[in-house]
């Protein structure tokens, strides 16, 4: 694989007043962000609300400016393109290439436009086609997302989360780009419809060799769609491994708090009592000294609260972490070994423990219906 | 079940009127049944009749709804029932049930707390109209409460508005407030969906451990099986305004026997390492309009299995075993001979 897209010591603070009287203050939404994209990945980006996810991707495409660093494409034609270095008008034909899709349908859709001008409107504006061709392609991306074309007309209201999503899809395709930045693209769907637009993603990733960065706050729709997952809190990057190395053992102890909490639809898995409290967020605009979790990591310690951990690979692994204890601790991954009611039964509670009724196959139509086909 | 049901909701229909349209049932006759110190999950996706449901339950519903048929039995122990679909929305008998013995948290934090009072102050209040606290003696329960559902500092931090705290602080803000009076019966709709999940994680904890130390009721709305699996005691699936399945939580996740249910599970990505990764097979086409909702199975648009009777008859509830409830024509065909 080849490198796609670099991002290198890239931070973007964001200036504040103060109020009337307040002193003008400084919240830094990324700091010091290192990653590279390989062509053809799925790379997901996750972090609790507000560590900088959006903001990492709107400089990406430079809809931001950034405050330091570079952000570097690689086309597939040849050279390094220096994104953040160039003017805007230096910038238009690459963003042909890189396109993203928004966090909300609704809003990132223009309600007074009609489906077909939604998805004509970047052709046109990076003059790619007119008439017929225009027209043609506008049509067949459409019916790719699964928008049928007799729809073309209608207007954004008349459609469904699920297909607005699609049509914001559609735009961001119509480019032909080669890397999509998909924000929270399903995180506002319903499940049977989230499902139906993951399979989309992945196949429209197989059929036109897409590179994603998938932005989200899922952890199980990441571990489904993603290659490899950074994680980030308070606008670094804490960990960057191979999507099953960090399911498996993370190596950042807020990895292990993100996996922790993710509720497993399988009341046999339940977590029951968490122990340990968590405690809040920090604010951006007060950041800690030393490592950026301390304030909430059980394994902290007083080196922890001087000095500042860099991300670094993890015994000679492709799995990055920043965290000074990371070769140390063992910390739990989220996969379950033992075989569901094997072992676990004896973990629950009294109280709580399953009172599964027994009744092998017993070959009715019933049964029948509960092995759904493909 | 060991303990008797504090509240039965039984054969409860909710339409909506309006001047230019046909009406809409929102929820069709639905049976649910609460029990001191259990939760009940109701899950199903945007739409389904969720929120009227629980609406209902407290009689919060907008003008234009209506209770059209079945009861709400309320029955808290050594006090006569009471059937709330008859009460009128702002009697008295109501309003001392609504807040006090039954306590709801809503959907959206900020349409509940009042963006201009302190919290400290909403909460106290809620004591001294229900239970006639002097404010100093409400200022003190309202500290201990907020302490209780966690929020450090409580004491100054009962001086804060809702704006003022993160949207993990402001939940438990409106947790403590639901629990003000100790009420019998809590209803949760959706109260973690707009958070992060560490604090998910910790609001759940929370409410588990608040039901064990007041015991309780819960109605718990979700759309996401993730938190049913890890909140639920019994489940209950709603489509389209219809209670498709119910059953243990561990029922129903072991052997999901309508085919909504099963689809539902079978949407969401499994936590598996990619050599076991199957593809998602999600369920065809949307949800209709609750006025395009055929007069038998509701599911019926979208059921890989659909058949004579679905879109017509609407199929029974049917017992699977131990309590668990389907409404699917599959589970009362007769069985085709299969050879052996
Ligand atoms: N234009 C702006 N001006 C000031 N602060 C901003 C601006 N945009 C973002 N921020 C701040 O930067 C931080 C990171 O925001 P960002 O939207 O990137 O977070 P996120 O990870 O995408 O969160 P979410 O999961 O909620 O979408 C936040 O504290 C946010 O308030
Ligand atoms: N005031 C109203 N007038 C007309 N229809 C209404 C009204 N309130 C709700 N409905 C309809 O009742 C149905 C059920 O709505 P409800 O709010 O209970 O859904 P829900 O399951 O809570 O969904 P969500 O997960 O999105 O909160 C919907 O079809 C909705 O459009
Ligand atoms: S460096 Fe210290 S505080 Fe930071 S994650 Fe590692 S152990 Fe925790
Ligand atoms: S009743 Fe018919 S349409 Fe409804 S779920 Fe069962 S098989 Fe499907
Ligand atoms: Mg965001
Ligand atoms: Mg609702």
């Amino acid at each position: 694989m080849s490198k796609l897209l670099s991002v290198e010591h890239l931070s973007k603070h964001f200036l504040l007043s103060g109020g009337w009287f307040g002193p003008e203050r400084r919240l830094d939404a990324l700091t010091d962000i290192n990653l590279s994209v390989e062509a053809g990945e799925t790379l997901a980006i996750v972090g609790e609300s507000g560590c900088g996810k959006t903001t990492l991707g709107r400089c990406i495409i430079a809809a931001q400016s950034t405050s330091e660093g570079r952000v570097v494409y690689h086309p597939t034609s040849g050279g390094d393109v220096e994104l953040t270095a160039l003017s805007k008008r230096e910038i238009k034909p690459w963003r042909q290439d890189i396109r993203m899709i928004f966090q909300d349908p609704m809003s990132s859709l223009n309600p007074n436009m009609r489906v077909f001008d939604i998805v004509a409107e970047p052709l046109r504006i990076h003059r790619i086609c007119k008439g017929r061709e225009l027209e043609e392609r506008v049509i067949s991306t459409l019916e790719k997302v699964g928008i049928p074309a007799e729809a073309v007309g209608r207007y954004p209201h008349a459609f469904s989360g699920g297909q607005r999503q699609r049509i914001g899809i559609a735009r961001a395709l119509v480019l032909d780009p080669r890397l999509v930045i998909a924000d929270e693209a399903v995180s506002a769907l319903d499940v049977s419809i989230q499902a139906q637009v993951l399979n989309l993603l992945e196949d429209l990733k197989d059929e036109f060799g897409l590179t994603y960065i998938f932005i989200s706050h899922d952890l199980g729709v990441v571990n489904y769609i993603a290659d490899r997952v950074v994680v980030m809190y308070l606008g670094h990057v804490v960990e960057n491994a191979p999507t099953e190395m960090l399911f498996e053992q993370p190596r950042h102890p807020y990895t292990e708090l993100l996996l922790e909490a993710l509720p497993i639809a399988d009341p046999l898995r339940r977590k029951g009592r968490k122990k340990e409290v968590r405690g809040e967020i920090p604010y951006l605009g007060n950041r800690p000294a030393g490592c950026p979790f301390h304030t909430r990591c059980k394994y902290a310690e007083d080196v922890c609260r001087k000095d500042k951990p860099a991300l670094r690979p993890i015994n000679g692994t492709a799995q990055e972490a920043a965290c000074h204890f990371a070769e140390k601790l063992e910390l739990k991954g989220a996969y379950e070994d033992a075989p569901i009611g094997h072992g676990v039964e004896a973990s629950l509670d009294a109280s709580r423990r399953p009172h599964v009724h027994q009744s092998g196959g017993d070959g009715s139509t019933a049964e029948f219906a509960r092995n759904l086909p493909e | 079940m060991a303990e008797n049901p504090i509240l039965t909701i039984k054969d409860m229909s909710v339409s909506f009127s309006s001047p230019d349209e046909a009406d809409i049932e929102a929820v069709r006759q639905v049976d649910l049944t609460l029990t001191p110190g259990k939760t009940l999950a109701l899950v199903g996706e945007s739409g389904c009749g969720k929120s009227v449901t629980a609406r209902a339950v407290l009689r919060l519903l907008d003008n234009n709804a209506e209770i059209r048929r079945g009861s709400i039995r309320f029955e808290p122990e050594g006090q006569a029932p009471t059937d709330i679909a008859r009460l009128k929305p702002d009697s008295l008998p109501l309003r001392a049930i609504r807040g006090n013995q039954i306590a709801m948290i809503f959907q959206e934090p900020m349409s509940s707390l009042s963006p201009v009072h302190t919290i400290g102050d909403q909460i106290d209040e809620m004591m001294i109209i229900h239970e006639g606290l002097k404010p100093k003696a409400a200022r003190e329960r309202t500290v201990a409460l907020l302490d209780q559902v966690g929020i450090p500092g409580a004491r100054e931090r009962a001086d804060a508005y809702p704006f003022q705290l993160s949207g993990g602080l402001r939940q438990r803000a409106m947790i403590a407030m639901a629990l003000a009076c100790t009420p019998q019966i809590l209803i949760a709709d959706e109260p973690t969906t707009a958070l992060d999940v560490t604090t998910q994680a910790q609001i759940l904890d929370l409410l588990r451990q608040l039901q064990a130390d007041f015991g309780m009721a819960m109605l718990f709305i979700t759309h996401d099986l993730g938190v049913v699996a890890e909140i639920a005691d019994e489940v209950a699936v709603m489509y389209l305004g219809d209670v498709v399945e119910q059953g243990s939580v561990y029922d129903v996740f072991a052997r999901p026997s309508h085919p909504y249910t099963q689809a539902l599970m079978n949407s969401i990505p499994k936590l598996a390492r990619k050599a076991d990764r199957v593809r998602l097979s999600p369920i065809k086409g949307t949800v209709p309009a609750p006025k395009d909702r055929p007069e038998g199975c509701a599911f019926t648009s979208r059921c890989p299995y659909a058949f004579e009777p679905c879109p017509t008859i609407r199929p029974a509830q049917t017992d699977v075993g131990n309590g668990h409830h389907a409404r699917c024509h599959l589970l009362t065909r007769v069985p085709v001979e299969e050879p052996a």
